[in-house]
């Protein structure tokens, strides 16, 4: 059961060099897949083609059967409608509060004036306090985000991306900014918003070791090409090495 | 850095401050200008300003006149900042990198800021003065005019600054561009775009000052009655009221920026 395939895919924002290189992948339902690989290797551009935040040259990106390439500007926001993202640095509104962050996952299945006007359904503002009681951030729902610290507004986050009921979640260095114990709190969240949800979740990861405990598969990228792609208890040292190019105990394991 | 090049650093400081002596020199024998004749002069303009700049209680007489024209004055800013502002704001995200709508757009916005902004206040008033005629449109056109110029450029490095990621996550989440905007630029760029309008209405006072003795309208149009009057105790209570009106207005847009920044 493949939920999201690329093929061929490739990426370049200038003529001399190419982000992304033939990537080819599958992805099934209720996967929990990392990519890791060194800065600039081209994590972040990948995760960004799968729902056209970056538009991509060559290939193909196929997400529950439907051709991402080829979406009018209506099917690319129901595409988006149905993958939540998640990122390093929050990306919430600030000034505005816990819930109202939460609550703006819904614009894409509402009309315009909706959105604009913020009228939300009862079953959406229950849901929304429901996600953040799951979270364990029901307390703070009426503090503006800036008050938050940095692992709290990831979970903001996290619930924002899972109001969108969304079938797939796109994490973009999700604990890249936390400290250990925030981050170990955000990957058993997602982790169990896969155990639980049925959730697919797509990650990357600066950290090996979280991306091998967490995983069920891990993506190794090196300068834009796939050299691993496999279950996690099989990614070796040599593999390691391979990826970043260094002796893995020269790496700092985090 | 080497010895080599800093020796070569402090020459080139010395040859910098030989040019400016120089340029400065051929400036004032070209244009028979003496500095010190200049500050020599000084002390008999500060006497003759004590002389005839004061302000005796006959001059109170004409103070509620001087009042109103103040305050057409002080409205007419306000009215030209606000509505500046509205055009400035759809300018302002037309040119944002993070909220254009294409690249058209863009620089449609980005030119008619540059234009209004680089061709001087007084310039518009004066050109505007040909079409319009010596009455309060022109003025207010004027400030208009210089104050889209201002607003737009301020208004897009705000937008660009404040509001990139949240734009980003919203798109991500397949929300319209409006939505975006609605919910996510104007509630983070609020306090900036504020802080900029109040900056601009102070600013506006200021200019209307001047271009109401262009244009014939205003408290310029009395400041430069009485000036040419020759009834200098009027003119010294109109610069008075002028100064305190500004302080008053920086001091209450002061307080309004503590509030919501």
């Amino acid at each position: 059961m493949s939920l999201l395939r690329a093929e061929g895919l490739g990426k370049s924002y200038n003529s001399e060099t190419k982000v992304l290189k033939d990537i080819n992948f599958e992805i099934g339902t209720g996967e929990f897949v990392s990519i890791i690989g060194p800065s600039g290797a081209g994590k972040s551009t990948l995760l960004r083609c799968i729902n056209r935040m970056v538009e991509f040259n060559e290939g193909k990106v196929i997400f529950n059967d439907l051709d991402v390439g080829n979406l009018n500007k209506k099917g690319l926001r129901k595409l988006r409608t149905n993958i939540g993202m998640i990122f390093q640095h929050y990306n919430l509104v600030p000034r505005l509060t816990v819930i109202e962050n939460v609550l703006h996952g819904r614009f894409g299945y509402k009309t315009t004036l909706q959105g604009v006007l913020g009228r939300y359904t009862e079953e959406e503002k229950e849901r929304a306090f429901f996600l953040l009681e799951k979270l364990g951030i029901e307390e703070h729902a009426y503090k503006r985000c800036d008050q938050l610290s940095g692992g709290q507004q990831q979970r903001v986050g996290i619930c924002r991306a899972l109001i969108q009921e969304p079938a797939l979640v796109l994490c973009d260095e999700p604990i890249a900014s936390l400290d250990p114990n925030s981050s170990k709190i955000i990957m058993d969240h997602l982790k169990s918003i896969t155990s639980e949800m049925g959730i697919t979740c797509l990650v990357n990861l600066h950290q090996v070791e979280v991306a091998q405990n967490y995983s069920d598969r891990i993506i190794g990228l090196k300068k834009g090409e796939i050299v691993f792609n496999g279950s996690s208890n099989l990614l070796s040292q040599e593999h390691i090495q391979n990826i970043y190019g260094s002796e893995a105990k020269d790496l700092i394991m985090v | 850095m080497t010895e080599k090049t800093m020796r070569k650093s402090r020459w080139q400081t010395t040859i910098f401050l030989a040019i400016i002596i120089i340029l400065t020199y051929l400036s004032s024998a070209i244009t028979e200008f003496n500095i010190i004749e200049g500050i020599a002069t000084l002390p008999k303009a500060f006497s003759w300003i004590f002389a005839n700049l004061m302000i005796t209680p006959e001059t109170f007489d004409r103070l509620p006149m001087i009042l109103e024209t103040l305050t057409e004055t002080i409205l007419m800013s306000i009215a030209a900042t606000t509505t500046a502002a509205v055009i400035s704001l759809f300018l302002g995200l037309f040119g944002s990198n993070t909220t254009k709508v294409n690249g058209v757009l863009s620089a449609f916005a980005r030119f008619i800021a540059s234009v209004s902004r680089n061709i001087p206040v007084v310039a518009w008033a004066l050109v505007l003065l040909i079409s319009f005629g010596q009455n309060s449109v022109t003025g207010f056109l004027a400030l208009f005019v210089g104050t889209v110029g201002f607003l737009t450029r301020a208004f897009i490095e705000s937008i660009d600054e404040a509001s990139k990621s949240s734009v980003e996550a919203l798109t991500a989440t397949g929300a319209t561009y409006f939505q975006i905007v609605y919910k996510a630029v104007i509630p983070q760029c609020l306090p900036q775009i504020i802080s900029w309008i109040l900056f601009m209405i102070e600013t506006n006072i200021r200019n209307a000052t001047l271009i109401g003795i262009l244009t014939g309208t205003g408290i310029g149009y009395t400041f430069d009655l009485y000036y040419k009057t020759l009834n200098y105790n009027a003119v010294a209570l109109v610069t008075l009221c002028i100064v305190i009106t500004v302080i008053m207005i920086e001091l209450f847009s002061n307080y309004i920026r503590r509030v919501i920044l």
